[in-house]
């Protein structure tokens, strides 16, 4: 039997294939060029004075002394900056430098430049500022009485918002209920904040080099704050090790460009891992509380909650922030009433924003504790409790928006529930650094517990509630060669590998070569909110299609073949009407087009006072089902195995999907187990990786993963984001499984309520049986 | 700033005098975090005497005659995982094998951990509980410090000005030791709490000592000669109702404090627990050899 006469065309690096990064090996070898090993000629190095108080009013600052030291070019205060005084993403509410007040420890007050570190260091010293303290206000729970005065001419209340739905009054057989807390998670990002700003040899404009996630966002905040028309300064993304968030905010980059422009020199400035905790913004700490109404048969009546996000000090993203968080309160799960409270406010504690999962991370958290303890209440497993509750497409939220997007939570469900045991048989003779404690050697096998758990997640994909969401690409083609343009910050996530992939696949070329990242072209906007994929992968995807009709249009009237019969396969193009195939490369050939596409998500509103209104994009899901070894008695927990099954549309690139999910399973792990930012009296206690610590190798468990593909209508090339979705709900599945653990001591264990969780609340868990 | 590379101990002495200001740099994993931290700060005139090129301070030897394992100061981590030390000192290879990454391991020494006195120090623990001593040299001569007297405060050791630890001597026992360290992750973390029991079968005697729940290292006294006397030796055995009270000895002996690490109560009854099962492993494997 043979197949029919068709030759296979395909094109070597494609959509649906894995090639290598452009940048992997030279990030391997350790041969990659991060922003903070940039340099230039005569260069300079600048430094950040940073407030020691958490709230004080400034009554004076003399740099004499330190403008006077050899070595020292320049210090400059509020007083220095020429334009806009503050900057913001939402509410420009943080200023430049402080001259009034300072909001928080490590508040940035003035800035030296000089020829080198330790001159800086000694100049910021030297720098004398008179402070009076001001009373803190340390408490987010306290910003919302009337009676705290208001730490922020914008008030301390950022954000209030509210979903209520349906009939609130409704009582199920069944109410269970809790307080959960979410501590401070740092993105942890390996490449420290860095910057390199060159002056235009004239001194009208400045050229920064800098490791960001939206390039057009920081010019429009430093052409503002520089009192510089745009067209003066140019971004240009330096090598980012990771953001996760963190980089959506302005951190050091009016501070480096106004001291080149002061100096006439290239000036860098870069931070150390304990100015990194300090000059970014983290996952807001939040207080929820949550009561589930079910049916006697586990069927969700109505949801309660109510949100506190501590923002810090600024505003940041806070109110995005909560948007997320209230109107994901639901979980993945079907339910025709709520009544949903949340509240953003400002404390005199580090400013948090953006990170991986940004307000549902907290929320997730919450609605899967109470899910496992619904599941409890009615006497199901809690695979039961889901499946009964799964939503799918179709289904209307919460804030009366319809799902349109690809929902299978069903499919993820049961999925996990099919997903076979790991096979080492609880085996007593493991060396002890393969249970809880590892290395330490603190535990025998006979003091082991295996627990399960389960945790399942909704997440918004792209920004949401009106916001004018595009992305901008250029495709042109000249001597055979595809080369794209756009300003999309890579910051790991792997666009760089993912956009010729697109241009090859619409082409049919394989010669695809990337320009300059940098704002030579229209914004990308931020890579973040699991959205590039989508929107810059669109957006290359629509310039690519642009030039294939100028192509296809070119071949039909030369050929005298209809354009509508041509289509791509492979590295062919193939007359559909007539099986005539001609490779592309030889098509193409002394032929030029140039294009450049404005790529937006379709419109989204903003939600009313209750809550309503089909403000977000689309939807992604997953579900994770951890297995963990728990060494009760000491409270240590090793995680065994985490699975996963996640709604990806279609994976473009295989291995950066994998890449994605564990990854992003690690983060989830380290928010469940260890990773948090403490604070006395807004002082950081572990602003260093000797004590935030973060998974390591003995931490992070295999991670099997299920990929379910079903393209999304909506998605350009019917892909969803993927970066996201994997930190969600990886947490409360180890915190489920921990409890299971922790159950089997007996039923009525205390229920566990806080991540990160820490060694003593587990053996107190052991020791305390439910209050209610 | 200026740096001395002395290539023994003769030079090295030398070097040391009571009137320089000297910093002593071994393995410089804290000394070096430090420095770029900005915790540690360097006068100009300081002069640093980097260890690492004093062959002598390298050496291991085993004397069975005497019965003591001498370990010179610049011995490192990853040196003390293989055998001979390994062997002979067990508790203090797997003290060693809690620290730090690998990186740091090739890097660290246990003189350096010893002088930089932190409660919390893994090596520390291990040599207490092994009754080890400590060998100090200057230009005046040279002087002995039980390892458990060695670091006063925390940061604060006896060293004079112009005396560095030349070795440490580990007395070689029959019996079985351990070390238990918990942290809040599974490897490269600093100790919340740390265990090292050491049973002598020879001697019929127990040391526990424990870390991080004081300012030093503490030798848990009362417990260790409870534990000794009332371990019927002849079997290996202990009732469990003495071993109760050990532990609930081993904790009053602890002085333990709240901090970002973990809490004093928490911390407490950690080194009850670890005690407690270092016990029962070390009984159940001496139990087997008889």
């Amino acid at each position: 039997m043979s197949d029919l006469d068709i030759r296979e065309s395909v094109i070597n690096g494609g959509l649906g294939q894995s090639p290598v990064r452009p940048d992997g090996v030279a990030k391997a070898e350790g041969s990659y060029e991060f922003s903070s090993d940039l340099s230039a000629d005569n260069m300079l190095i600048g430094k950040t004075l940073r407030s020691p108080h958490q709230h004080a009013r400034i009554i004076r600052i003399d740099t004499s002394d330190a403008s006077a030291m050899t070595g020292v070019h320049r210090i400059i205060t509020a007083e220095d900056v020429p334009g806009k005084a503050t900057y913001g993403l939402i509410a420009s509410d943080q200023p430049v430098f402080a001259s009034d007040v300072v909001r928080y420890i490590g508040e940035p007050v003035a800035a030296v430049v000089a020829d080198d570190e330790e001159i800086c260091s000694r100049a910021l010293e030297a720098i004398v500022v008179e402070y009076e303290p001001l009373t803190p206000l340390i408490d987010a729970r306290l910003a919302l009485d009337t009676d705290t005065p208001p730490i922020h001419p914008d008030g301390n209340v950022i954000r209030e918002q509210n979903v209520i739905c349906g009939d609130t009054t409704v009582i199920g057989d069944i109410v269970v209920e809790d307080h959960y807390t979410i501590g401070m998670q740092d993105q942890a990002f390996l490449g420290l904040e860095s910057a390199l700003a060159i002056p235009d040899a004239d001194g009208a404009g400045v050229e920064c080099h800098v490791a960001t996630q939206w390039l057009h966002e920081d010019l429009g905040q430093v052409a503002a704050c520089l009192d510089l028309p745009e067209s003066s300064v140019r971004l240009v993304l330096g090598g980012v090790g990771g953001a996760f968030g963190g980089r959506e905010d302005i951190s050091l980059q009016v501070h480096v460009c106004l001291l080149a422009l002061a100096t006439g020199r290239p000036v860098k400035m870069h931070y150390s891992r304990s100015e990194s905790f300090l000059g970014h913004v983290h996952r807001h700490p939040a207080q929820i509380w949550m009561r589930h109404h079910a049916t006697k048969e586990g069927k969700l009546v109505k949801v309660e909650a109510e949100f506190v996000f501590d923002g810090g000090a600024y505003a940041s993203t806070s109110s995005a922030v909560l948007v997320n968080a209230v109107t994901h309160a639901q979980g993945p799960y079907r339910c025709e009433n709520a009544e949903v409270r949340g509240v953003a406010v400002r404390t005199n504690n580090l400013p948090c924003g953006a990170m991986r999962g940004f307000g549902v991370v907290q929320a997730c958290f919450a609605h899967e504790r109470q899910m496992d303890l619904l599941a409890h209440a009615c006497g199901l497993d809690p695979i039961e409790i889901r499946r009964r509750n799964a939503m799918s497409t179709g289904d209307k939220l919460i804030t009366g928006q319809v799902v349109e997007s690809v929902a299978p939570v069903l499919q993820i469900i049961e999925g996990l529930e099919r997903m076979p045991f790991p096979d080492d048989g609880n085996d007593v003779e493991t060396h002890p650094y393969h249970r809880p404690g590892g290395a330490g050697n603190t535990t025998r096998a006979s003091d082991v517990r295996r627990g399960v758990g389960y945790g399942v997640a909704i997440k918004n994909l792209m920004y949401s509630e009106a916001f004018d969401d595009y992305s901008t690409a250029r495709c042109t083609l000249r001597d055979g060669v595809v080369t794209l343009k756009f300003a999309t910050a890579e910051v790991g996530q792997g666009f760089i590998t993912i956009a010729p992939q697109i241009a090859r696949t619409t082409l049919g070329l394989e010669d695809v070569a990337l320009e300059s990242i940098d704002t030579g072209v229209g914004s990308a906007g931020s890579t973040s909110a699991s959205r590039q994929t989508w929107m810059s992968g669109g957006a290359v995807e629509a310039a690519c299609l642009k030039v294939r009709q100028l192509i296809f249009e070119h071949v039909a009237s030369s050929t005298g073949s209809d354009p509508f019969a041509l289509v791509i396969e492979g590295d062919s193009i193939v007359n559909t009407a007539t099986g005539e195939r001609q490779l592309m490369s030889e098509v193409v050939k002394g032929l030029e087009f140039d294009e450049e596409v404005e790529f937006r998500h379709r419109p989204t509103v903003p939600l009313d006072e209750n809550g309503q209104g089909a403000c977000h994009t689309a939807f992604a899901f997953v579900g994770h089902r951890a297995i963990v070894d728990v060494d009760v008695e000491l409270g240590l927990v090793r995680v065994v195995e985490v699975s996963t099954v996640q709604d990806v549309g279609r994976a473009l690139n295989p291995l950066s999907v994998t890449g994605q999910i564990e990854g992003g399973i690690a983060q989830g792990l380290g928010l469940a187990l260890m990773e948090e930012i403490v604070q006395q009296d807004g002082r950081i206690m572990n602003p260093s990786f000797t004590d935030y610590l973060i998974p390591t190798i003995a931490d992070m468990p295999p991670v099997v993963a299920e990929l379910i593909e079903i393209p999304d209508p909506q998605a350009p090339m019917g892909a969803k984001g993927v970066g996201e979705p994997p930190t969600i709900s990886s947490t409360p599945a180890i915190i489920a499984a921990i409890q299971d653990a922790v159950n089997q001591f007996g039923a009525g264990r205390s229920h566990l309520t806080r991540v990160p969780i820490r060694p003593s609340d587990i053996t107190e868990a052991l020791n305390s049986t439910r209050r209610d | 700033m200026p740096v001395a590379h002395p290539r023994s101990i003769g030079e090295l002495t030398e070097l040391l005098d009571e009137e320089s200001h000297t910093v002593l740099l071994a393995g410089g994993t804290d000394f070096m975090v430090g420095l770029n931290h900005g915790s540690t700060r360097l006068a100009p005139d300081d002069l640093i005497v980097d260890l690492r090129l004093v062959a002598e301070l390298s050496t291991v030897e085993v004397d069975y005659q005497q019965q003591v394992l001498r370990l010179g100061a610049g011995v490192r981590w990853d040196d003390l995982l293989t055998a001979p030390i390994a062997e002979i000192a067990p508790c203090l290879s797997q003290a060693a094998r809690t620290v730090g990454s690998h990186q740091i391991r090739t890097a660290g020494t246990i003189g350096g951990n010893l002088a930089t006195a932190s409660p919390a120090g893994d090596g520390v623990c291990a040599l207490v509980a092994l009754d080890a001593t400590l060998v100090l040299t200057s230009s005046r001569g040279q002087r002995t410090v039980a390892v458990s007297e060695f670091a006063i405060a925390p940061k604060k050791n006896v060293l004079e000005r112009d005396e560095f630890i030349e070795r440490v001597d580990i007395p070689i026992t029959e019996g079985w030791q351990g070390y238990s360290k918990i942290g809040t992750r599974n490897a490269m973390v600093i100790s919340v709490a740390g265990v090292a029991v050491v049973l002598s079968s020879e001697s019929n005697t127990c040391r526990i000592a424990l870390g991080s729940v004081g300012p030093t290292v503490i030798l848990s006294t009362e417990a260790s000669q409870f534990a000794g006397t009332t371990i019927n030796w002849e079997i290996a055995s202990i009732t469990s109702a003495d071993l109760e009270t050990v532990v609930e000895m081993t904790r009053a002996s602890a002085t333990p404090i709240d901090d970002h690490r973990s809490t004093a109560a928490y911390r407490k009854h950690a080194v009850g627990v670890l005690t407690k099962r270092l016990i029962e492993q070390g009984l159940t494997t001496l139990r087997k050899s008889l």
